[in-house]
């Protein structure tokens, strides 16, 4: 079985500083890492290969920093990684990126599966998996919590749909998208860190593409929506009426300031 | 490309029935379509004729174009996006809208590579420029910046956030056309073979919530939030940490990993308030903080806060409104 997990180097958005005076993000505020819904992806591929065997190859499209996020994939279990790295591709929107990265993937041959997670910490759209499922011409199932079976041809699965559950089965090739539901991402050893210190990782640019890829289609040229203004909204700050005291009393008042704003007549 | 006119809603179904988010998207589809003079349409894929097809209409649609197959009584991305991509070709509108749901998420990015056009996530606002193109507007980075967005290409497609849009009045007098499509379907090797409830609740669209946070000292204590989250006619929520301990299921976590929700109240009991929780409740029309320390952050978000031990206060609360509701 061969799994492509696409996968993407984020700033740690727990740290990532924004300027509300001037509308921007400092991404050398933060240091990368892996998306964190990627982890899962990686996991379930990791958990697939163990039990049935294959390899893992896993592939990013990013600035060169973003090799560090591929080492520690292979240090979390995947067997081979691929940087796409070029001017050429920045500015990318999601139609560009999953076009490029579908490229890539055309390019490394026959695969089974993709297993891409929900959706990244700082784009945050969830587009990209179905999207390059689409750019190849193969189904996918995104929001999936849980695979039922896998076996060579075929793969069952849960997809989570907002309150309903549904289990699909498709044929290989085929795209997955996982909840963080789906398992638990496993650290990576000190040993295995070691070990991917030194491992090879694929360095792709546009000549790589070039033979089976429209240029035109990479990057900011090929991508039909474009950021025009970025707002940092200030701190939320509400009516911040605080009520202290003796219990019997700070309940009164609430009660008293909710029928005020009519939301427990609502709820008669 | 001036040959594109009209805007296009997606209007979803499940098992039949017309999801909601379907009528807040015509409701601002209209708007749209008013402040540029076009016509507003709306697509439906479904098992049978739902009797709710008119409701389209009523909420703002002039047409609605109306593709019914037993294929399309179960979500397979494959035919759904055939027939709906044929649809836009022949039709051409300028403006495409999908509510954000996850069928929307995962049909709209097929749909816009499809007709290889620009597809802009999970808009909380969409406006109009001065040349009559869309402004979509976004939230990123976990909900830290609101991005303005514009599409180059037609139709500038956009998913839409639920529950963010207004509704229209629903206006049975309103007159449009339904028209009948033909359906063609392709071969598909996805089989949804059976469909089961999952949770029991569906966070996303109570009106209340009563949510606990670390300021809970076991499990079983959820039943003191459960108690007010009954006497509001409510449901429970928690935090993330509480999840990850097992203390209560995923579906009830809010945040920016859990489920992002909107209530007309949220009640906030021992939760501090991480920039993680807040992106998933931030948005919740009045919110209520008990928390016994007066610097947690969640006070700043807050429309009401009480400065006290949720062992104390909740269950008083709980009690007290039972009592006004029975007077």
């Amino acid at each position: 079985m061969k799994i492509i997990v696409p996968i993407k180097y984020v700033p740690d958005i727990g740290r990532v500083k924004f300027d509300s005076e001037r509308g921007r993000i400092d991404r050398t505020s933060a240091p990368g890492e892996i998306n964190p819904f990627d982890l899962n992806a990686l996991e379930e591929a990791v958990q697939t290969r163990d039990q049935i065997g294959g390899t893992i190859i896993t592939i990013t499209m990013g600035p060169p920093q973003a090799k560090s996020g591929l080492r520690d994939a292979l240090s979390r279990g995947a067997d081979e990684a691929f940087l796409l790295v070029d001017r050429v591709f920045s500015g990318a929107d999601t139609l560009a990126t999953s076009y490029t990265l579908a490229s890539a993937i055309r390019k490394l041959g026959k695969f089974d599966l993709i297993i891409c997670g929900e959706k990244t910490v700082d784009g945050d759209t969830g587009q990209v998996g179905p999207m390059i499922a689409e750019h190849l011409g193969i189904p996918h199932v995104a929001y999936v919590s849980k695979v039922e079976e896998i076996g060579e041809k075929k793969i069952k699965v849960v997809c989570d749909m907002e309150g309903d559950r549904y289990l699909i089965e498709s044929d290989f090739p085929m795209l997955i998208t996982v909840t963080k539901d789906i398992n638990t991402p496993r650290l990576p050893t000190f040993s295995n860190k070691l070990k991917a210190r030194n491992a090879k990782v694929e360095i792709w640019t546009v000549a790589e593409l070039s033979s089976i890829a429209d240029q035109a289609r990479f990057g900011s040229k090929g991508s039909p929506t474009a950021v025009r203004k970025i707002v940092v909204p200030r701190e939320d700050a509400r009516m911040r009426k605080i009520f202290r005291g003796a219990t019997d009393e700070m309940v009164g008042q609430i009660i008293d300031a909710l029928e005020d704003e009519q939301i427990l007549e609502a709820m008669r | 490309m001036n040959e594109y006119k009209g805007v296009m809603v997606f209007a979803e179904q499940r098992a039949g029935k017309i999801h909601p988010i379907s009528y807040e998207l015509l409701g601002k589809g209209k708007e749209i379509a008013d402040r540029l003079g076009v016509e507003l349409s709306s697509v439906l894929l479904s098992h049978q004729m739902p009797e709710e097809v008119k409701e389209l209409i009523y909420y703002g649609a002039d047409k609605v174009f109306l593709y019914t197959h037993p294929a399309f009584s179960s979500f397979d991305v494959l035919n759904y996006k055939h027939n709906i991509t044929r649809l836009v070709r022949e039709v051409k509108p300028e403006v495409f809208l999908f509510g954000a749901t996850r069928l929307g998420r995962s049909l709209g990015p097929r749909v816009a590579v499809a007709l290889d056009t620009g597809l802009t996530a999970d808009c909380i606002g969409l406006d109009l420029d001065e040349d009559g193109n869309l402004v979509q507007v976004r939230p990123a980075f976990s909900g830290n910046i609101m991005a303005h967005i514009r599409t180059a290409t037609k139709p500038q497609m956009a998913t839409v956030r639920y529950k963010v849009m207004q509704t229209k009045a629903r206006d049975a007098s309103r007159i449009g056309e339904i028209i009948k499509k033909d359906s063609e379907l392709i071969s598909s090797p996805l089989s949804i073979r059976r469909k089961e409830k999952s949770g029991v609740i569906n966070i996303a669209e109570a009106n209340v919530i009563v949510s606990g946070g670390r300021g809970l000292k076991k499990a079983a204590d959820f039943s003191i939030l459960a108690a007010l989250a009954e006497a509001l006619g409510g449901v429970v929520g928690s935090s993330r940490p509480l999840v990850d301990d097992g203390w209560i299921d995923k579906e009830h976590q809010i945040g920016f990993s859990g489920n992002t929700v909107k209530p007309k109240l949220y009640v906030a009991c021992g939760i501090s308030g991480s920039p993680q929780h807040l992106a998933g409740m931030r948005d919740s029309d009045i919110i209520v903080a008990i928390n016994t320390d007066p610097s947690a952050p969640i006070f700043k978000l807050a429309d009401y806060g009480i400065v006290g031990d949720l062992y104390d206060v909740v269950p008083r609360l709980a009690d007290e409104i039972k009592k006004r509701h029975l007077t």
